[in-house]
């Protein structure tokens, strides 16, 4: 391998270096239970406490406020069913978009079959809402919205201060899924009224099994984990201490340069998209208003999993929303769910930038990326139609 | 990322035969770009009616380019009749085998082969289904050619129908009728053995010697082949209750693939042919 340039931060992150050194000594030194009456365990409420301030902090929230998860899915699953458990099924109605993260998607769809009535609100080409369509679909017996701030595979930024206000007058609780948006732009609780707001730890230089889950004081909420008084009862289990630890370290280190460190990861960001755009023809992006470090693009003739597998042989780690990567058969929902046609879908390439990425990084994608479409283009029918002939019947899969 | 062995790397890196040609005899074309991965394949034959050129041009994954360039060099130098004879699972074995979900590349490879027999043969254009009964509206997959991979492949669920030929994979709104093509396969089958479908296993219980006999037999038609091929070979060492114990020589030995090949191959060929329960380790190495 030639290089070593990660370019997959939306899928994780690297643990930050100062992130584990806080960790360090609760694995061996400070190994107590904080529930314990004698000191080994007395030595470790502090340290949770100053974690649960610092993660507040980033989120505009009060430490209380905070509940400590084993990552973004389980947030996003206790927030989901701990509510509609909590309206003890008073309301029946369900609200959220078709561009949601699997935890929140397969979370409502399972409620669905529970009997609840499903809304999935659609995407328009730039990935944006209809806040038209989202007002509609809020009723008197809508118990639950659910809008992520920021897309996964796009990037695309939710206007989330709108849609909470519109939740709040109805009076529906309101989540979102915020693990890509944490630590990306700014969030302050404080002035916007969401209800529960989903983090994740390995998003953003933590580690991966600790993640946190914002509960606004007074929000109803039924815990999914039982059996302890973890959490203020809203999540039992012992507390994963080193885990929680380097959350905290985490969130201070990005509020402490959220500005200046999102300049430099868009300025970056918007040299490989400008470069990619220049250099390879037939290259077009998918989302608009995206965050600073996503980058979602597609090129034309050909298909993702063997973008990534070349770019892996010049160290490039990256993502796609192609059916080949994923093992299913069909691309990404949210490629779908924008109308991207299919056949742009197969050929998209997500590249996802961390504050450790270096403009030497993104001159090699630029300097391989336009060989390696030419290449795999050489070797495409779809791109040298000599005879003039167009490809076969249109095809069957819808797009 | 997926499993692909080193084989199929090689093949994705450097395919061979890409391209076109100028009056080709037969042309086949499989796929579009909207389902994710389309094949189109010419060849030429010379005055004895076998082909002497071939060559591809593919859209898709890895296992797409490198399953199409295995193809090519599974039929260059056959004539139309033995070519026709060429199954998915020679393409398959030729790159030493493919993850399940990407057998439909295999098949995709197979398809475009019989298109472009046909073309020749019969002047049927490029890109036309010998059949037209469609099952699956997502993928464009027909009765026949699910129930050709059915067949040949001895495949017995709808997950195994998708991950051979993508039928299924979809809406879902097809799988009744994939179920039902299952089932008339199996009640044809009717207790006689399917095509490629594995011998039964001996339940039975046996003595030591009989196990390492199957083994052995086992080693010898199953796996040594495909090893060969690529340079390698696998020696019997020992067998230790229900452990074999087996040495990697040649190419193999060396190969970092070699731990994905003792699990993936070898010891998914051996319970699959001798018992249900068996371990394959490489014997340690003596220093």
């Amino acid at each position: 391998m030639t290089a070593n340039i990660y370019l997959d931060n939306n899928a994780t992150t690297m643990t930050a270096p100062e992130v584990v050194e806080a960790m360090q000594p609760f694995w061996t030194e400070y190994y107590g239970n904080p529930s314990s009456i004698h000191a080994f365990g007395g030595k470790i409420g502090r340290p949770i406490k100053a974690a649960r301030e610092k993660v507040a902090a980033l989120l505009g929230a009060r430490p209380e406020e905070i509940v400590f998860t084993g990552g973004g899915s389980e947030g996003d699953n206790l927030a989901i069913k701990g509510t509609v458990e909590a309206l003890a099924g008073k309301k029946r109605h369900i609200v959220t978009t078709r561009v949601e993260h699997p935890a929140v998607r397969v979370a409502f769809q399972h409620l669905e079959k529970q009997g609840f009535r499903l809304t999935e609100l659609a995407v328009d080409r730039e990935g944006e809402l209809d806040m038209n369509a989202l007002r509609t679909a809020l009723t008197p017996d809508t118990a639950l919205l659910s809008v992520m701030w920021a897309n996964n595979e796009t990037g695309v930024i939710f206007p989330i201060e709108e849609i909470a206000h519109l939740a709040k007058e109805r009076g529906i609780v309101f989540h979102t899924d915020a693990v890509q948006a944490a630590g990306k732009l700014p969030i302050d609780m404080s002035q916007i009224p969401v209800d529960m707001l989903t983090i994740s730890g390995h998003k953003l230089h933590a580690p991966k099994g600790v993640g946190a889950l914002f509960v606004r004081k007074g929000t109803k909420l039924v815990p999914q984990i039982i059996g302890g008084h973890q959490e203020g009862g809203k999540r039992a289990g012992t507390e994963n201490v080193p885990g929680i630890v380097g959350l905290g370290k985490a969130a201070e280190m990005a509020l402490a340069n959220i500005d200046q460190e999102n300049q430099k990861v868009r300025n970056l960001r918007d040299r490989l998209e400008n470069g990619l755009l220049e250099r390879c023809p037939g290259s077009v992006i998918n989302g608009k208003n995206r965050l600073p470090n996503t980058l979602n693009i597609s090129f034309e003739f050909i298909e993702g999993e063997s973008i990534l597998l070349m770019l892996n042989d010049h160290g490039i780690a990256a993502s796609s929303g192609s059916a080949c990567t994923s093992g299913s058969l069909e691309p990404s929902h949210v490629l779908r769910a924008m109308g991207i046609p299919f056949t742009l879908a197969h050929g998209s390439v997500r590249f996802s930038l961390s504050r450790y990425n270096r403009a030497a990084d993104i001159d090699k994608v630029l300097e391989v990326m336009p060989g390696i479409a030419e290449r795999l283009r050489e070797i495409s029918p779809f791109t040298n139609q000599v005879d003039g002939q167009s490809w076969g019947a249109p095809p069957a899969c819808q797009s | 990322m997926w499993d692909y062995t080193d084989k199929t790397m090689e093949h994705f890196h450097n395919p061979r035969n890409v391209g076109t040609m100028e009056n080709p005899d037969g042309v086949g074309e499989v796929g579009s770009l909207a389902c994710g991965d389309a094949l189109r394949l010419m060849f030429k034959l010379d005055e004895d009616g076998k082909i002497k050129d071939v060559k591809f041009q593919t859209f898709g994954c890895g296992s797409a380019i490198a399953s199409s360039s295995a193809l090519t060099e599974l039929i260059m130098g056959k004539s139309l009749e033995e070519a026709r004879k060429v199954t998915n699972q020679e393409i398959a074995d030729f790159l030493g085998g493919l993850p399940e979900q990407k057998m439909h590349c295999s098949v995709m490879g197979r398809d475009a082969l019989l298109a472009a027999i046909d073309n020749y043969q019969k002047g049927t254009p490029a890109d036309k289904k010998v059949d037209s009964n469609v099952v699956c509206n997502c993928f464009g997959v027909s009765e026949q050619e699910i129930e050709r991979a059915v067949r040949e492949n001895g495949l017995v669920s709808i997950e195994e129908v998708t991950n051979y030929t993508k039928a299924g994979g979809g809406c879902a709104n097809c799988h009744d009728d994939i179920t039902k093509i299952l089932g008339r396969v199996a009640r044809e089958a009717n207790g006689v053995e399917i095509l490629s479908k594995p011998p039964s296993k001996k339940k039975k219980r046996m003595t030591n010697i009989q196990k390492i006999q199957l083994i052995q037999e086992t080693l010898e038609r199953e796996i040594r082949p495909s090893l060969k091929k690529d340079g390698g070979d696998i020696e019997l060492v020992d067998l230790d209750g229900d452990t074999v114990v087996v040495s990697m020589r040649g190419t193999c030995s060396r190969c970092k693939m070699a731990e994905f090949t003792l699990s993936d191959v070898v010891e998914a060929k051996l319970r699959e042919f001798v018992s249900d329960d068996i371990r394959v380790v490489e014997e340690e190495e003596e220093s």
